[in-house]
């Protein structure tokens, strides 16, 4: 297991490399920084942009595998270089990766566990009326983009606020209780993250309770479940023991990579409800030509897509007495 | 001794019971009705007052009498049906433009003069959101062809060719699926902005293809076992040929449902694109830039973003029940048609033990 798992780590590392390395061409390329210092009013010096530009390594002007090779280097070492505006992006990495975990860690384990909980319920009370309804609305939600579900529910806000400002649609707490953690600071948060959260409770509870219903279908009817019965077990934990524990298993690697892939892109929420996230990076990066945090952003998705691989496959051998690689 | 020809044999392609094999000579062709004229219609008659009844429907008919009974399925066809006539008839219906801004109305809600509203700089909602619509629907499903088309080419050839082929190919998939394709197609926008929208329909559908793309590779890998492809192996026809013309036909099935799944999701992907301004750009309209535009002046206009987001999302659904509703007629042994059958089945039991 040791060993499969070290030529496994190998593997992903190379294609962590590959895929951060062709974003960084990709951004280096495509993106203009220059762009940022030019039409102001009064104009820039030439060379104190040139300057600029040189001191965070994003001179378009210079070659782009030169460029790249002082990437890399600090890359390797740990450093992720610095933004346009010069500040270090390991501290903003570190500030956002801090902001969407407090948004995303209670939406997406609450999302998981009614997502599943829902759809397994659907399954059991096939073509009722909560099955029917469950089915529809999913249906509904998953043929919306995530920002439609978002700016609906800030809406909906708007009205049942009535003026008040009972429901906040804007930011992770108000300027006042910035850095306190108190009760009043606490409540405060909270009604900020109503409105986001449940925006990403919505979306996952669809997508998961589609999955999970269709694999509770197929444990229905196993011959398990009856035997299970035969020997006496009452319906509830026939099915709850039995059938929902088989049941979750396909559903597990989606339910990683989902949670983990959340956190390098609940962008969508993120800039609908103005936290300052790892989601608003991705897009606020690409919005002001910034190279380097571009390609942070690239490192760090490879990173947790292959992280996200490895922990389902993990997760997987650990539920699954099935799956053991010798 | 040869029974009257025309498959009634104890399996296709044997027509005798006796255990003898059938004459020498050339054999008769199971399943096809005979060649004196008859139909199986003229053959078996169907009772007076009772519609001819159909004994050897196409495959093609077949599918889409399984597609019409599903009630979620043809709603959903009819909606699409709908939504085209809504983006390409609709505009002629009202005298107002797109481009053109009404100086009079700014802001203004939903009117007989301006059926779902104005814009802030006077633009005409209804105008503006259809005009937006034509170009979503074109790019979802410019998309969902293209994209399909591309992991069908590329997960046969790994598929069938095998080797450094497969090796190269399989590399890539999983390269493109590590890097962020949202993030990717975001950098890519300034380069391709001022050559229209086509070019970003090929940029969307360079990045959507890789998932089915391994799963077309899989079915290769056990079709490419079959006798007819190795026939054809065995009688000189070169590889690219036998792709074509004996794997991916053999799964259009797959090809067509994932097509359908492609565009809706194209048409979710774009608009989210377009939401950040990296996707469709100005003068094109979509019902994604529509949205964006608006959505500042949601919370207190909100007909600004229910006409367009509703319009976004009667798409999607309606992509979506046809895309389930091909799915259970063009395979009706996946898991979730099976099931449905398997609950019909359950559901009459039931009904006849109450009774």
């Amino acid at each position: 297991m040791g060993r499969y798992l070290l030529r496994r780590m190998a593997g992903y590392l190379v294609l962590v490399a590959v895929a951060a390395s062709l974003t960084y061409f990709l951004a280096g390329l495509s993106l203009n920084p220059r762009a940022r210092f030019e039409n102001r009013n009064p104009p820039l010096p030439e060379a104190a942009v040139t300057r600029t530009l040189d001191d965070v390594n994003m001179n378009p002007d210079t070659p782009v595998t030169t460029r790249f090779a002082r990437w890399a280097g600090d890359v390797v070492h740990g450093d992720l270089g610095r933004t346009l505006s010069g500040d270090s992006l390991n501290d903003d990495f570190g500030r956002r990766v801090g902001v969407s975990t407090r948004l995303l860690l209670l939406a997406t384990f609450a999302g998981s566990a009614l997502g599943v909980a829902v759809g397994a319920y659907g399954a059991i009370r096939q073509y009722r009326f909560f099955d029917r309804f469950s089915t529809l609305a999913s249906f509904f939600v998953l043929a919306m983009p995530v920002f439609v579900v978002g700016v609906a529910l800030k809406i909906g806000a708007t009205a049942l606020n009535d003026g008040t400002q009972t429901i906040k649609v804007l930011g992770e707490y108000d300027a006042q209780y910035a850095g306190r953690w108190d009760p009043a600071a606490l409540v405060n948060r909270a009604q900020h993250m109503l409105l986001p959260a449940l925006t990403l409770i919505i979306v996952q509870v669809a997508l998961y309770s589609r999955y999970q219903r269709n694999t509770m279908l197929d444990v229905l009817g196993a011959d398990f479940l009856r035997t299970a019965r035969a020997k006496g077990l009452r319906r509830r934990t026939a099915l709850l023991r039995h059938g929902l524990r088989t049941a979750v298993l396909p559903v597990v690697p989606l339910l990683v990579y989902n949670i983990v892939l959340l956190f390098a892109g609940a962008t969508f929420v993120e800039k609908t409800f103005g936290w300052h996230g790892m989601g608003e990076l991705l897009v606020d990066s690409v919005a002001g030509q910034d190279v380097n945090a571009v390609a942070a952003v690239g490192v760090f998705t490879a990173v947790l897509v292959l992280a996200a691989g490895l922990l389902s496959d993990l997760l997987y051998a650990a539920l699954d007495p099935r799956v053991r690689v010798r | 001794m040869r029974p009257a020809a025309g498959g009634r044999g104890p399996w296709p392609g044997r027509t005798s019971w006796s255990g003898r094999p059938p004459r020498a000579g050339r054999p008769p062709r199971a399943g096809r009705p005979p060649r004196d004229g008859r139909t199986p219609r003229d053959r078996h008659p169907s009772p007076p007052g009772r519609p001819p009844h159909d004994h050897h429907p196409s495959r093609t008919r077949l599918t889409a009498r399984r597609f019409a009974r599903n009630r979620l399925a043809t709603a959903g066809l009819a909606l699409l049906v709908l939504l085209f006539l809504a983006a390409y008839v609709g505009p002629l219906l009202s005298p107002w433009d797109h481009r053109t801004h009404d100086f009079l109305n700014f802001l203004s809600g939903p009117s007989a003069e301006h059926w779902w509203g104005t814009t802030q700089s006077g633009l005409d909602l209804y105008a503006l959101t259809l005009r937006g619509l034509q170009k979503s629907l074109v790019i979802g499903i410019l998309v969902g062809v293209v994209s399909t088309f591309l992991s069908a080419v590329v997960g046969a050839f790994a598929g069938y060719f095998g080797g450094w082929t497969d090796r190269v190919l399989t590399g890539a998939v999983d390269l493109l699926l590590v890097m962020p394709a949202f993030l990717v197609v975001a950098v890519l926008s300034p380069l391709v902005r001022g050559s229209g929208w086509p070019v970003f329909v090929v940029l969307l559908a360079a990045f959507s293809w890789m998932i089915t793309g391994r799963v077309v590779r899989s079915v290769t890998l056990t079709l490419k076992e079959r006798e007819y492809v190795k026939a054809a192996r065995y009688m000189g026809v070169p590889g690219p040929v036998i792709v074509f013309r004996h794997i991916l036909p053999n799964m259009a099935s797959l090809l067509i449902i994932d097509a359908v799944i492609q565009a809706g999701a194209a048409v979710i992907g774009e608009s989210g694109l377009s939401y950040f301004g990296f996707g469709v750009q100005p003068p094109d309209v979509s019902l994604g830039t529509v949205i964006a535009d608006n959505t500042n002046m949601a919370a207190s206009y909100p007909w600004l973003f229910f006409f367009p987001a509703g319009c976004l999302v009667l798409i999607g659904v309606s992509l979506a029940f046809v895309g389930d509703g091909l799915r259970d007629a063009l395979d009706p042994d996946a898991a979730g048609a099976q099931a449905r059958a398997k609950g019909r089945g359950k559901r009459a039991a039931e009904e006849g033990r109450r009774r």
